[in-house]
Protein backbone atom coordinates (compact mmCIF):
# COMPACT_ATOMS: atom_id res chain seq x y z
CA UNK A 1 0.00 0.00 0.00
CA UNK A 2 2.24 2.42 1.10
CA UNK A 3 4.72 1.87 -2.05
CA UNK A 4 2.16 2.69 -4.32
CA UNK A 5 2.18 5.31 -3.34
CA UNK A 6 5.27 6.82 -2.95
CA UNK A 7 5.51 5.71 -7.06
CA UNK A 8 3.14 7.45 -7.59
CA UNK A 9 4.22 10.91 -6.64
CA UNK A 10 7.50 10.16 -8.43
CA UNK A 11 5.60 10.38 -11.14
CA UNK A 12 3.49 13.76 -9.68
CA UNK A 13 7.28 15.16 -9.51
CA UNK A 14 8.54 14.69 -12.65
CA UNK A 15 5.32 16.20 -14.26
CA UNK A 16 6.79 19.81 -14.69
CA UNK A 17 9.78 18.53 -16.21
CA UNK A 18 7.66 16.74 -18.68
CA UNK A 19 5.51 20.20 -19.49
CA UNK A 20 8.22 22.88 -19.74
CA UNK A 21 9.75 20.08 -22.51
CA UNK A 22 6.18 20.33 -23.98
CA UNK A 23 6.02 24.31 -23.62
CA UNK A 24 8.94 24.30 -26.49
CA UNK A 25 6.23 22.44 -28.71
CA UNK A 26 3.45 24.66 -27.76
CA UNK A 27 1.58 25.69 -30.70
CA UNK A 28 -0.91 28.82 -29.81
CA UNK A 29 1.78 31.00 -30.40
CA UNK A 30 4.46 29.42 -32.22
CA UNK A 31 6.01 30.38 -35.65
CA UNK A 32 2.69 29.96 -37.64
CA UNK A 33 0.91 33.13 -36.55
CA UNK A 34 4.17 34.91 -37.31
CA UNK A 35 3.59 35.59 -40.77
CA UNK A 36 0.28 36.85 -40.15
CA UNK A 37 1.72 39.45 -37.94
CA UNK A 38 4.17 40.46 -40.89
CA UNK A 39 0.92 40.75 -42.90
CA UNK A 40 -0.59 43.29 -40.42
CA UNK A 41 2.33 45.21 -40.43
CA UNK A 42 2.58 45.48 -44.35
CA UNK A 43 -1.25 46.18 -44.82
CA UNK A 44 -0.24 48.77 -41.75
CA UNK A 45 2.29 50.02 -44.77
CA UNK A 46 -0.08 50.66 -47.18
CA UNK A 47 -2.25 52.42 -45.31
CA UNK A 48 0.36 54.33 -43.69
CA UNK A 49 0.00 58.46 -44.99
CA UNK A 50 3.65 58.27 -45.37
CA UNK A 51 3.12 57.95 -49.19
CA UNK A 52 5.57 54.97 -50.38
CA UNK A 53 6.63 54.76 -53.51
CA UNK A 54 5.53 52.42 -55.51
CA UNK A 55 7.56 49.16 -54.64
CA UNK A 56 10.07 48.23 -57.77
CA UNK A 57 10.05 44.84 -58.72
CA UNK A 58 13.35 43.31 -56.82
CA UNK A 59 12.80 39.97 -55.52
CA UNK A 60 12.18 39.81 -51.97
CA UNK A 61 14.55 38.86 -49.51
CA UNK A 62 12.29 37.31 -46.66
CA UNK A 63 13.62 36.37 -42.96
CA UNK A 64 14.00 38.18 -40.43
CA UNK A 65 16.67 40.34 -38.12
CA UNK A 66 17.44 41.70 -35.21
CA UNK A 67 17.73 45.46 -34.90
CA UNK A 68 18.93 47.27 -31.63
CA UNK A 69 18.75 50.94 -31.73
CA UNK A 70 18.27 53.82 -29.79
CA UNK A 71 15.34 55.05 -27.31
CA UNK A 72 14.97 58.19 -29.55
CA UNK A 73 14.23 56.37 -32.52
CA UNK A 74 11.73 54.51 -31.46
CA UNK A 75 9.95 57.09 -29.05
CA UNK A 76 9.75 59.29 -31.76
CA UNK A 77 8.24 57.31 -33.60
CA UNK A 78 10.24 57.06 -36.84
CA UNK A 79 11.20 53.27 -36.58
CA UNK A 80 7.26 52.98 -36.88
CA UNK A 81 7.25 54.38 -40.28
CA UNK A 82 10.40 52.96 -41.92
CA UNK A 83 9.98 49.48 -40.51
CA UNK A 84 7.19 48.80 -42.06
CA UNK A 85 8.11 50.47 -45.25
CA UNK A 86 10.82 48.07 -45.47
CA UNK A 87 9.32 45.11 -44.72
CA UNK A 88 6.99 45.51 -47.46
CA UNK A 89 10.13 46.27 -50.10
CA UNK A 90 12.28 43.69 -48.87
CA UNK A 91 9.69 40.80 -47.11
CA UNK A 92 11.97 41.09 -43.96
CA UNK A 93 10.76 41.14 -40.78
CA UNK A 94 12.56 43.44 -38.58
CA UNK A 95 13.00 43.06 -34.58
CA UNK A 96 13.30 46.61 -33.18
CA UNK A 97 14.63 46.15 -29.67
CA UNK A 98 15.03 50.29 -28.27
CA UNK A 99 17.38 50.18 -25.60
CA UNK A 100 20.68 52.55 -24.90
CA UNK A 101 23.28 53.39 -27.27
CA UNK A 102 25.92 51.68 -24.89
CA UNK A 103 23.60 48.47 -24.33
CA UNK A 104 22.71 48.56 -28.38
CA UNK A 105 26.93 48.57 -28.89
CA UNK A 106 27.04 45.86 -26.45
CA UNK A 107 24.50 43.68 -28.14
CA UNK A 108 26.62 44.36 -31.49
CA UNK A 109 29.69 43.60 -30.00
CA UNK A 110 28.43 39.93 -28.60
CA UNK A 111 26.52 39.06 -32.16
CA UNK A 112 23.12 39.34 -30.30
CA UNK A 113 22.03 41.30 -33.08
CA UNK A 114 22.26 41.79 -36.46
CA UNK A 115 22.48 46.15 -37.27
CA UNK A 116 22.60 48.38 -35.33
CA UNK A 117 21.28 52.25 -35.34
CA UNK A 118 23.47 54.16 -32.56
CA UNK A 119 23.88 57.66 -31.72
CA UNK A 120 27.56 57.78 -29.85
CA UNK A 121 30.45 58.07 -32.86
CA UNK A 122 32.87 58.27 -29.97
CA UNK A 123 31.64 54.83 -28.41
CA UNK A 124 30.89 53.09 -31.93
CA UNK A 125 34.75 53.76 -32.79
CA UNK A 126 35.80 51.27 -29.97
CA UNK A 127 33.56 48.51 -31.70
CA UNK A 128 34.23 49.40 -35.37
CA UNK A 129 38.19 49.11 -34.12
CA UNK A 130 37.17 45.82 -32.72
CA UNK A 131 36.17 44.72 -35.78
CA UNK A 132 32.29 44.00 -34.13
CA UNK A 133 30.74 46.22 -36.45
CA UNK A 134 31.12 46.98 -40.21
CA UNK A 135 29.72 48.35 -43.16
CA UNK A 136 29.06 51.49 -40.84
CA UNK A 137 27.08 54.03 -43.20
CA UNK A 138 25.79 57.86 -42.09
CA UNK A 139 22.06 58.07 -41.80
CA UNK A 140 20.97 61.39 -40.04
CA UNK A 141 21.50 63.74 -37.69
CA UNK A 142 19.17 65.79 -35.60
CA UNK A 143 20.71 67.97 -32.06
CA UNK A 144 21.16 67.96 -28.43
CA UNK A 145 19.16 71.13 -27.10
CA UNK A 146 19.88 72.13 -23.39
CA UNK A 147 16.03 72.50 -21.68
CA UNK A 148 14.90 73.76 -18.81
CA UNK A 149 11.99 74.78 -16.25
CA UNK A 150 9.91 77.66 -17.71
CA UNK A 151 11.74 80.62 -15.33
CA UNK A 152 15.04 79.57 -16.34
CA UNK A 153 16.57 80.45 -12.96
CA UNK A 154 20.05 79.87 -13.67
CA UNK A 155 19.50 82.83 -16.50
CA UNK A 156 21.04 80.04 -19.15
CA UNK A 157 19.23 81.39 -21.92
CA UNK A 158 21.23 83.76 -23.69
CA UNK A 159 24.54 82.59 -22.44
CA UNK A 160 27.42 83.59 -25.29
CA UNK A 161 28.37 80.00 -25.55
CA UNK A 162 27.45 76.42 -24.82
CA UNK A 163 30.44 76.52 -21.98
CA UNK A 164 28.52 79.62 -20.17
CA UNK A 165 25.10 77.99 -20.48
CA UNK A 166 26.57 74.83 -18.74
CA UNK A 167 28.46 76.74 -15.94
CA UNK A 168 25.37 78.71 -15.28
CA UNK A 169 23.57 75.58 -15.04
CA UNK A 170 25.65 73.39 -12.50
CA UNK A 171 26.08 76.62 -10.37
CA UNK A 172 22.03 76.70 -9.54
CA UNK A 173 20.90 73.28 -10.55
CA UNK A 174 18.69 70.91 -10.43
CA UNK A 175 20.29 69.21 -13.47
CA UNK A 176 18.54 65.71 -14.56
CA UNK A 177 20.68 63.04 -16.40
CA UNK A 178 19.76 60.17 -18.36
CA UNK A 179 22.65 57.78 -16.10
CA UNK A 180 21.52 55.22 -18.62
CA UNK A 181 24.58 54.81 -20.62
CA UNK A 182 22.74 55.99 -23.90
CA UNK A 183 24.28 58.47 -26.51
CA UNK A 184 22.56 61.35 -24.85
CA UNK A 185 24.17 60.59 -21.43
CA UNK A 186 27.63 59.33 -23.13
CA UNK A 187 27.31 63.10 -24.76
CA UNK A 188 26.21 64.73 -21.56
CA UNK A 189 28.78 63.61 -20.06
CA UNK A 190 31.04 64.68 -22.96
CA UNK A 191 29.46 67.93 -22.41
CA UNK A 192 30.79 68.62 -18.58
CA UNK A 193 34.25 67.39 -19.66
CA UNK A 194 34.72 69.85 -22.72
CA UNK A 195 33.62 72.52 -19.93
CA UNK A 196 35.93 71.41 -16.99
CA UNK A 197 32.87 70.51 -15.10
CA UNK A 198 33.04 67.35 -12.59
CA UNK A 199 29.30 65.83 -13.34
CA UNK A 200 29.35 64.09 -9.92
CA UNK A 201 31.25 66.41 -7.55
CA UNK A 202 30.72 70.21 -9.21
CA UNK A 203 26.73 70.30 -10.78
CA UNK A 204 23.95 71.07 -8.04
CA UNK A 205 21.79 68.38 -7.31
CA UNK A 206 22.45 66.36 -10.60
CA UNK A 207 20.22 63.11 -10.13
CA UNK A 208 20.59 60.61 -12.70
CA UNK A 209 17.24 58.46 -14.03
CA UNK A 210 18.79 55.65 -15.78
CA UNK A 211 15.65 55.84 -17.74
CA UNK A 212 14.91 56.97 -21.52
CA UNK A 213 14.41 60.26 -22.84
CA UNK A 214 10.55 60.47 -22.55
CA UNK A 215 10.50 59.83 -19.21
CA UNK A 216 13.86 61.38 -17.79
CA UNK A 217 12.16 64.89 -19.50
CA UNK A 218 8.85 63.73 -17.59
CA UNK A 219 11.18 64.12 -14.57
CA UNK A 220 12.57 67.06 -14.98
CA UNK A 221 9.77 68.93 -15.79
CA UNK A 222 8.43 67.42 -12.54
CA UNK A 223 11.39 68.69 -10.45
CA UNK A 224 11.83 72.00 -12.56
CA UNK A 225 14.98 70.83 -13.61
CA UNK A 226 17.30 71.31 -16.45
CA UNK A 227 18.38 68.35 -19.00
CA UNK A 228 19.70 67.36 -22.00
CA UNK A 229 17.47 66.10 -24.50
CA UNK A 230 17.96 65.10 -28.02
CA UNK A 231 15.16 67.12 -30.27
CA UNK A 232 13.21 65.27 -31.59
CA UNK A 233 11.91 63.50 -28.30
CA UNK A 234 11.36 67.01 -27.15
CA UNK A 235 9.23 68.06 -29.91
CA UNK A 236 7.35 64.94 -29.43
CA UNK A 237 6.78 65.26 -25.97
CA UNK A 238 6.13 68.67 -25.53
CA UNK A 239 2.89 69.10 -25.79
CA UNK A 240 3.14 67.39 -21.99
CA UNK A 241 5.84 69.95 -21.09
CA UNK A 242 6.30 73.24 -19.41
CA UNK A 243 9.69 72.86 -19.99
CA UNK A 244 11.91 75.46 -22.44
CA UNK A 245 14.64 75.33 -25.00
CA UNK A 246 17.35 77.33 -22.89
CA UNK A 247 20.68 76.76 -25.46
CA UNK A 248 21.10 75.28 -28.80
CA UNK A 249 23.07 75.33 -31.97
CA UNK A 250 26.71 74.41 -30.64
CA UNK A 251 28.66 72.49 -32.95
CA UNK A 252 29.31 69.99 -30.34
CA UNK A 253 25.47 70.02 -29.83
CA UNK A 254 25.38 67.68 -32.66
CA UNK A 255 23.63 64.11 -32.95
CA UNK A 256 24.60 61.84 -35.16
CA UNK A 257 23.35 58.38 -36.06
CA UNK A 258 25.22 55.57 -37.95
CA UNK A 259 23.98 52.31 -39.15
CA UNK A 260 26.39 49.53 -38.62
CA UNK A 261 26.11 45.47 -39.92
CA UNK A 262 27.56 43.47 -36.95
CA UNK A 263 30.58 41.48 -38.03
CA UNK A 264 29.46 38.27 -39.69
CA UNK A 265 32.99 37.04 -39.98
CA UNK A 266 32.92 37.35 -36.27
CA UNK A 267 29.45 35.81 -35.62
CA UNK A 268 28.21 33.51 -37.92
CA UNK A 269 25.10 33.69 -36.62
CA UNK A 270 24.55 36.92 -37.85
CA UNK A 271 21.90 37.95 -40.71
CA UNK A 272 23.98 39.64 -42.88
CA UNK A 273 21.61 39.65 -46.10
CA UNK A 274 18.79 41.22 -44.34
CA UNK A 275 21.07 43.73 -42.15
CA UNK A 276 22.68 45.05 -45.38
CA UNK A 277 19.84 45.37 -47.00
CA UNK A 278 18.13 47.42 -43.97
CA UNK A 279 21.46 50.07 -44.03
CA UNK A 280 20.79 50.03 -47.94
CA UNK A 281 17.32 51.09 -47.72
CA UNK A 282 18.22 53.47 -44.72
CA UNK A 283 20.51 55.62 -46.71
CA UNK A 284 18.11 54.97 -50.11
CA UNK A 285 16.80 58.44 -51.60
CA UNK A 286 12.98 57.69 -51.22
CA UNK A 287 13.77 56.97 -47.25
CA UNK A 288 16.19 59.90 -46.73
CA UNK A 289 13.43 62.01 -48.29
CA UNK A 290 10.69 60.05 -45.50
CA UNK A 291 12.86 60.73 -43.32
CA UNK A 292 13.57 64.48 -43.65
CA UNK A 293 9.58 64.75 -44.28
CA UNK A 294 9.00 62.64 -40.70
CA UNK A 295 6.81 65.12 -38.62
CA UNK A 296 7.76 68.06 -40.07
CA UNK A 297 4.15 69.44 -40.70
CA UNK A 298 3.51 68.80 -37.73
CA UNK A 299 6.29 70.48 -35.28
CA UNK A 300 7.39 72.78 -38.17
CA UNK A 301 10.61 71.52 -38.45
CA UNK A 302 12.42 68.39 -39.17
CA UNK A 303 12.61 65.81 -36.19
CA UNK A 304 15.78 64.27 -38.32
CA UNK A 305 18.30 65.45 -40.85
CA UNK A 306 18.83 63.00 -43.76
CA UNK A 307 22.88 62.59 -44.30
CA UNK A 308 23.19 59.85 -46.61
CA UNK A 309 26.39 60.15 -48.47
CA UNK A 310 27.59 63.09 -46.52
CA UNK A 311 30.68 63.26 -44.11
CA UNK A 312 30.93 63.99 -40.45
CA UNK A 313 32.83 67.07 -40.73
CA UNK A 314 30.11 68.79 -42.86
CA UNK A 315 27.42 68.35 -40.65
CA UNK A 316 25.44 71.90 -39.36
CA UNK A 317 27.68 73.87 -41.68
CA UNK B 1 -6.04 67.11 -13.34
CA UNK B 2 -6.84 68.41 -16.88
CA UNK B 3 -4.28 65.93 -18.00
CA UNK B 4 -5.44 62.86 -16.04
CA UNK B 5 -9.26 63.92 -17.10
CA UNK B 6 -8.44 64.63 -21.04
CA UNK B 7 -6.65 61.51 -20.58
CA UNK B 8 -10.08 59.42 -19.22
CA UNK B 9 -12.21 60.88 -21.82
CA UNK B 10 -10.01 59.74 -24.37
CA UNK B 11 -9.06 56.24 -23.36
CA UNK B 12 -12.87 56.10 -22.77
CA UNK B 13 -13.62 56.99 -26.48
CA UNK B 14 -10.74 54.63 -27.74
CA UNK B 15 -12.32 52.03 -25.48
CA UNK B 16 -15.83 52.70 -26.80
CA UNK B 17 -14.69 52.85 -30.52
CA UNK B 18 -13.24 49.37 -30.09
CA UNK B 19 -9.77 50.50 -31.43
CA UNK B 20 -7.98 47.99 -33.68
CA UNK B 21 -4.44 48.71 -32.20
CA UNK B 22 -6.08 48.58 -28.59
CA UNK B 23 -7.79 45.17 -29.53
CA UNK B 24 -4.86 43.41 -30.95
CA UNK B 25 -2.78 44.36 -27.86
CA UNK B 26 -5.03 43.25 -25.64
CA UNK B 27 -6.03 40.00 -27.26
CA UNK B 28 -2.20 39.18 -27.61
CA UNK B 29 -1.91 39.49 -23.53
CA UNK B 30 -4.50 37.20 -23.03
CA UNK B 31 -3.39 34.30 -25.27
CA UNK B 32 0.34 34.96 -23.73
CA UNK B 33 -0.65 35.41 -20.39
CA UNK B 34 -3.34 32.39 -20.59
CA UNK B 35 -1.09 30.24 -21.97
CA UNK B 36 1.53 30.92 -19.77
CA UNK B 37 -0.82 30.29 -16.91
CA UNK B 38 -2.62 27.12 -18.24
CA UNK B 39 1.47 25.59 -18.24
CA UNK B 40 1.32 26.70 -15.07
CA UNK B 41 -1.30 25.15 -13.72
CA UNK B 42 -1.04 21.60 -15.51
CA UNK B 43 2.91 21.64 -14.22
CA UNK B 44 2.03 23.81 -11.01
CA UNK B 45 -1.02 21.75 -9.75
CA UNK B 46 0.40 18.17 -9.69
CA UNK B 47 3.65 19.43 -8.05
CA UNK B 48 2.16 21.34 -5.55
CA UNK B 49 0.08 18.41 -4.41
CA UNK B 50 3.55 16.14 -4.71
CA UNK B 51 5.24 18.71 -2.25
CA UNK B 52 2.35 18.63 0.24
CA UNK B 53 2.08 15.19 0.45
CA UNK B 54 5.43 13.25 -0.48
CA UNK B 55 7.90 12.95 2.17
CA UNK B 56 11.35 12.74 1.10
CA UNK B 57 15.13 13.80 1.72
CA UNK B 58 15.04 18.27 1.10
CA UNK B 59 11.90 18.59 0.95
CA UNK B 60 11.71 21.50 3.34
CA UNK B 61 14.47 23.16 1.11
CA UNK B 62 12.35 22.63 -1.93
CA UNK B 63 9.49 24.37 -0.19
CA UNK B 64 11.75 26.73 0.77
CA UNK B 65 12.50 27.52 -2.90
CA UNK B 66 8.98 27.69 -4.09
CA UNK B 67 8.28 30.17 -1.47
CA UNK B 68 11.07 32.51 -2.44
CA UNK B 69 9.83 31.93 -5.84
CA UNK B 70 6.76 33.19 -5.10
CA UNK B 71 8.49 36.53 -4.53
CA UNK B 72 10.68 36.53 -7.05
CA UNK B 73 10.80 40.04 -9.02
CA UNK B 74 9.88 38.75 -12.60
CA UNK B 75 12.96 41.08 -14.17
CA UNK B 76 15.49 38.84 -12.19
CA UNK B 77 13.47 35.95 -14.21
CA UNK B 78 13.68 37.77 -17.48
CA UNK B 79 16.86 38.77 -16.72
CA UNK B 80 18.24 35.19 -16.66
CA UNK B 81 15.59 33.78 -19.42
CA UNK B 82 16.97 36.68 -21.32
CA UNK B 83 20.57 35.40 -21.08
CA UNK B 84 19.14 32.14 -21.93
CA UNK B 85 17.69 32.55 -24.97
CA UNK B 86 19.52 35.22 -26.33
CA UNK B 87 21.82 34.55 -29.61
CA UNK B 88 24.89 34.32 -27.42
CA UNK B 89 23.43 32.15 -24.70
CA UNK B 90 23.24 28.55 -24.39
CA UNK B 91 19.46 28.16 -26.21
CA UNK B 92 20.51 31.13 -28.79
CA UNK B 93 19.67 28.42 -31.78
CA UNK B 94 16.28 28.19 -30.97
CA UNK B 95 15.48 31.68 -32.15
CA UNK B 96 13.18 31.60 -28.92
CA UNK B 97 14.36 35.39 -28.51
CA UNK B 98 12.23 38.38 -29.32
CA UNK B 99 9.02 36.02 -29.77
CA UNK B 100 5.67 35.29 -27.71
CA UNK B 101 7.12 31.71 -26.65
CA UNK B 102 9.84 33.37 -24.81
CA UNK B 103 7.53 35.84 -22.99
CA UNK B 104 5.33 32.69 -22.33
CA UNK B 105 8.28 30.81 -20.55
CA UNK B 106 9.36 33.78 -18.45
CA UNK B 107 5.80 34.12 -17.45
CA UNK B 108 5.55 30.63 -16.76
CA UNK B 109 8.60 30.51 -14.77
CA UNK B 110 6.84 33.91 -12.81
CA UNK B 111 3.32 31.97 -12.21
CA UNK B 112 4.49 28.15 -11.61
CA UNK B 113 6.29 29.10 -7.93
CA UNK B 114 2.63 30.93 -7.09
CA UNK B 115 0.82 27.65 -8.50
CA UNK B 116 2.71 25.22 -6.13
CA UNK B 117 2.71 27.21 -3.44
CA UNK B 118 -1.35 28.18 -3.41
CA UNK B 119 -1.73 24.10 -4.29
CA UNK B 120 0.71 23.09 -1.82
CA UNK B 121 -0.73 25.26 0.95
CA UNK B 122 -4.36 23.88 0.02
CA UNK B 123 -3.65 20.33 -0.20
CA UNK B 124 -1.79 20.23 3.16
CA UNK B 125 -5.10 22.20 5.07
CA UNK B 126 -6.66 18.92 3.93
CA UNK B 127 -7.41 15.93 6.75
CA UNK B 128 -3.96 13.65 6.86
CA UNK B 129 -6.43 10.86 7.10
CA UNK B 130 -7.98 11.11 3.50
CA UNK B 131 -5.10 9.58 1.52
CA UNK B 132 -5.31 6.67 3.97
CA UNK B 133 -9.30 7.03 3.68
CA UNK B 134 -9.50 7.13 0.06
CA UNK B 135 -7.23 3.80 -0.12
CA UNK B 136 -9.40 2.10 2.48
CA UNK B 137 -12.76 3.02 -0.07
CA UNK B 138 -10.78 1.55 -3.30
CA UNK B 139 -10.65 4.32 -4.77
CA UNK B 140 -8.46 4.35 -7.76
CA UNK B 141 -5.17 6.79 -8.57
CA UNK B 142 -6.89 8.97 -10.41
CA UNK B 143 -10.07 9.27 -8.81
CA UNK B 144 -8.14 9.82 -5.73
CA UNK B 145 -5.97 12.80 -7.19
CA UNK B 146 -9.57 13.86 -8.83
CA UNK B 147 -11.40 14.08 -5.00
CA UNK B 148 -8.04 15.58 -2.91
CA UNK B 149 -8.43 18.30 -6.57
CA UNK B 150 -11.77 18.76 -5.51
CA UNK B 151 -11.39 19.03 -1.93
CA UNK B 152 -8.87 21.70 -2.23
CA UNK B 153 -10.27 23.40 -5.09
CA UNK B 154 -10.67 26.54 -3.29
CA UNK B 155 -7.16 27.25 -3.02
CA UNK B 156 -6.36 25.76 -6.56
CA UNK B 157 -8.82 28.55 -7.88
CA UNK B 158 -6.74 30.66 -5.59
CA UNK B 159 -3.32 29.64 -7.31
CA UNK B 160 -5.10 30.31 -10.71
CA UNK B 161 -5.88 33.63 -9.58
CA UNK B 162 -2.65 34.53 -8.56
CA UNK B 163 -0.86 32.34 -11.07
CA UNK B 164 -2.75 34.94 -13.55
CA UNK B 165 -2.79 37.97 -11.61
CA UNK B 166 1.06 37.83 -11.85
CA UNK B 167 1.43 36.79 -15.57
CA UNK B 168 -0.77 39.89 -16.92
CA UNK B 169 0.40 42.06 -14.74
CA UNK B 170 4.00 41.49 -15.38
CA UNK B 171 6.49 43.77 -17.26
CA UNK B 172 10.00 43.45 -16.74
CA UNK B 173 10.05 40.23 -18.02
CA UNK B 174 8.02 40.43 -20.99
CA UNK B 175 9.91 43.66 -21.80
CA UNK B 176 13.03 42.04 -21.76
CA UNK B 177 12.81 38.32 -22.99
CA UNK B 178 9.31 40.14 -25.64
CA UNK B 179 11.33 43.33 -26.90
CA UNK B 180 8.16 44.87 -27.15
CA UNK B 181 8.07 44.77 -30.86
CA UNK B 182 4.92 46.61 -31.96
CA UNK B 183 2.34 43.74 -33.62
CA UNK B 184 4.27 40.97 -32.49
CA UNK B 185 5.38 40.77 -28.70
CA UNK B 186 4.02 44.58 -27.58
CA UNK B 187 1.32 43.45 -24.49
CA UNK B 188 -0.72 45.83 -22.54
CA UNK B 189 2.08 46.38 -19.34
CA UNK B 190 4.95 47.13 -21.92
CA UNK B 191 2.66 49.47 -24.21
CA UNK B 192 1.46 51.57 -21.18
CA UNK B 193 5.17 52.02 -20.78
CA UNK B 194 6.02 53.11 -24.72
CA UNK B 195 3.10 55.20 -24.76
CA UNK B 196 3.91 57.51 -21.74
CA UNK B 197 7.41 57.38 -22.67
CA UNK B 198 5.67 58.94 -25.76
CA UNK B 199 3.85 61.33 -24.28
CA UNK B 200 0.69 59.60 -25.36
CA UNK B 201 -1.30 59.22 -21.97
CA UNK B 202 -4.46 58.98 -23.41
CA UNK B 203 -3.56 55.94 -24.59
CA UNK B 204 -1.55 54.74 -21.81
CA UNK B 205 -4.61 55.21 -19.40
CA UNK B 206 -6.89 52.94 -22.27
CA UNK B 207 -4.04 50.58 -22.03
CA UNK B 208 -4.47 50.31 -17.89
CA UNK B 209 -8.13 50.45 -18.28
CA UNK B 210 -8.18 47.87 -20.36
CA UNK B 211 -5.74 45.79 -18.29
CA UNK B 212 -7.78 46.54 -15.00
CA UNK B 213 -10.65 45.54 -16.44
CA UNK B 214 -9.64 42.09 -17.92
CA UNK B 215 -7.18 41.28 -14.44
CA UNK B 216 -10.98 42.09 -12.96
CA UNK B 217 -13.13 40.12 -14.86
CA UNK B 218 -10.69 36.70 -15.12
CA UNK B 219 -10.68 37.40 -11.31
CA UNK B 220 -14.57 38.03 -10.75
CA UNK B 221 -15.43 34.80 -13.01
CA UNK B 222 -12.76 32.56 -11.07
CA UNK B 223 -14.47 34.07 -7.94
CA UNK B 224 -17.80 33.51 -8.82
CA UNK B 225 -17.07 29.69 -9.46
CA UNK B 226 -14.96 29.30 -6.67
CA UNK B 227 -17.72 30.67 -4.14
CA UNK B 228 -20.78 29.26 -5.76
CA UNK B 229 -18.77 25.80 -5.45
CA UNK B 230 -17.80 27.23 -1.96
CA UNK B 231 -21.45 27.13 -0.87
Amino acid sequence: MRRSFATRRRFALLAPFALFAALFAFPACGGDDDDDVVATATAAATLAPTGTPSPTPTPKLGGSMILATTTSTQDSGLLDVLVPMFTKEMGVEVKVIAVGTGAALEMGAKGDADAVLVHAPASEKKYVDQGDLVEGVLVMHNDFIIVGPAGDPAKAKGSADLKAALVAIAAAGPFISRGDDSGTHKAELQLWKDAGIDPKAAVKDRAETGQGMGATLNVADQRLAYTLTDRATFLAQSKNLKLIVVFEGASSLLNIYHGYVVSPTKFPKVQAAQARAFLAFLIAPETQKVIGEFKKAEFGQSLFIPDAGKRVEDLGK
Amino acid sequence: MDALWDGLKEALRLIGTGDAGLREVAWRTIVVSGSATLLALLAGVPAGYALARARFPGRTILIGLVNTGMGMPPVVIGLVVWLFLVRSGPFGDLNLIYTKRAMVIAQFLIATPLVVGFTAAAVQALPPQLPDLLQHLGAGRLASLWITAKEAHLGILAAVMAGFGAAISEIGASMTVGGNLQGETRVLTTAIVTESSRGQNAEAIALGLVLLVMAFGVNLLLTVVQQRRAA
